[in-house]
């Protein structure tokens, strides 16, 4: 399945400054793992230490939180968009 | 017309003339009370149009001084207010505009030990804090309080913006139960910032306030809008009150604020 991932301005500079890149996979984790492999960097950012996904970092597959689907087992079809959403602070400075 | 004088009929005869908004809509607006995190980047066009609104009473917490380098976006503060409290150059600003509007000055910074007293008094809260523990602070508080928080964040050329109703929708918490840890996220005074972006997600803001105020339309509970300026694209993500979330969950285990700066593994950070 070939997916749209969308990537946040944080992560960019793993995806050469591109906001959005395709990926392939039968899961949301499968896609994450691919991204992984065309831009290294993804996991390290993405998960802990004990291979589950950095709680400041949130997976949407298309407009819902993978939480409250499968988690990374959530199947994906062709078309769907995956966005990486971490936590941002900005607001005063 | 509900004791508004003739001046105020005509000064706010645009919001008047609308249906969904009236001469009761516009006395809603003057008997609210709305509290700025900020007034800064997303405070300022916030502030500024709900003062410009007719806001009853406006609660600006800022613990900083107006620095040359803020004018890019902080449109409140002026090239003669640097080095002047943010919190004054803000009053000034919106008495200008509107001598309607009660502002209430806070020229500290938001703490454990004063953000009960100070939320206390308002239905609403704009958060434009550039910080995660004043993000967690406020947040926990806000539960606690049950007040409604119109969030909005930015970074470089994204925004985003959602409304946490405790109880109705999630919180900051059940989005993300903990913050990155220090570092991991730069910040805009390291990745900057176009100016523009604070003030569209701030005036995303004050209609989402505005429309709560007025009880309008669709708030952003449980949706959370983003804007990619670069792509010019908005969109709506869903996100989910957590049952499990330690503030708002069905079994809380944070019953009393803690201490955020240890929380977010920081030494105590500005907002
Ligand atoms: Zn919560």
């Amino acid at each position: 399945m070939a997916v749209k991932v969308k990537i946040p301005t944080p992560l960019q500079r793993l995806t050469n400054k591109q906001s959005q890149v395709e990926a392939e996979g039968f899961t949301v984790g499968e896609v994450l793992a691919d991204l992984e492999r065309n831009f290294p960097g993804f996991k390290e950012r993405l998960y802990d230490e004990k291979g589950e996904l950095r709680r400041f970092i949130n997976i949407f597959l298309n407009e819902e939180d993978v939480r409250f689907l499968e988690g990374l087992n959530t199947t994906v079809k062709d078309g769907d968009e995956i966005s990486i959403i971490p936590a941002v602070a900005g607001g005063s400075l | 017309m509900a004791d508004f004088t003739e001046d105020q009929i005509i000064r706010y005869s645009r919001h008047i003339v609308l249906p969904q908004v009236g001469g009761k809509g516009q006395k809603k607006i003057r008997e609210s009370k709305v509290l700025l995190i900020g007034a800064g980047g997303l405070g300022s066009p916030a502030g500024y149009y709900l003062a410009a609104a007719g806001v009853g009473r406006l609660g600006i917490v800022d613990q900083d001084e107006v620095d040359l380098s803020n004018l890019q976006r902080q449109i409140l503060h002026r090239t003669a207010d640097i080095g002047r409290p943010k919190t004054h150059s803000a009053r000034d600003r919106i008495i200008e505009l509107n001598p309607d509007v009660e502002v209430v000055p806070y020229q500290t910074s938001l703490t454990s030990d004063n953000v009960m007293e100070i939320i206390e008094d308002y239905d609403l809260v704009v958060n434009g804090c550039d910080n995660f523990p004043t993000r967690y602070l406020l947040n926990d508080a806000c539960v606690l309080a049950d007040k409604t928080i119109v969030d909005g964040s930015i970074f470089v050329f994204e925004g985003q913006a959602t409304v946490f109703k405790p109880h109705v929708g999630p919180c900051y918490r059940c989005l993300y139960p903990e913050p990155p840890p220090p570092g991991m996220v730069p910040s805009c005074q390291e990745a900057g910032v176009l100016g523009v972006l604070p003030g569209i997600i701030g005036s995303i803001q004050a209609m989402e306030a505005l429309k709560l105020i007025l009880e309008i339309g669709e708030p952003l509970i449980g949706r959370l809008l983003l804007y990619d300026a670069l792509a010019t694209e908005f969109r709506i993500l869903k996100i989910r009150r957590d049952p499990d979330c330690p503030v708002c969950g069905d079994n809380p285990t944070i019953t009393e604020l803690i201490d955020y700066e240890e929380f977010c593994g920081l030494r105590p950070a500005r907002c």
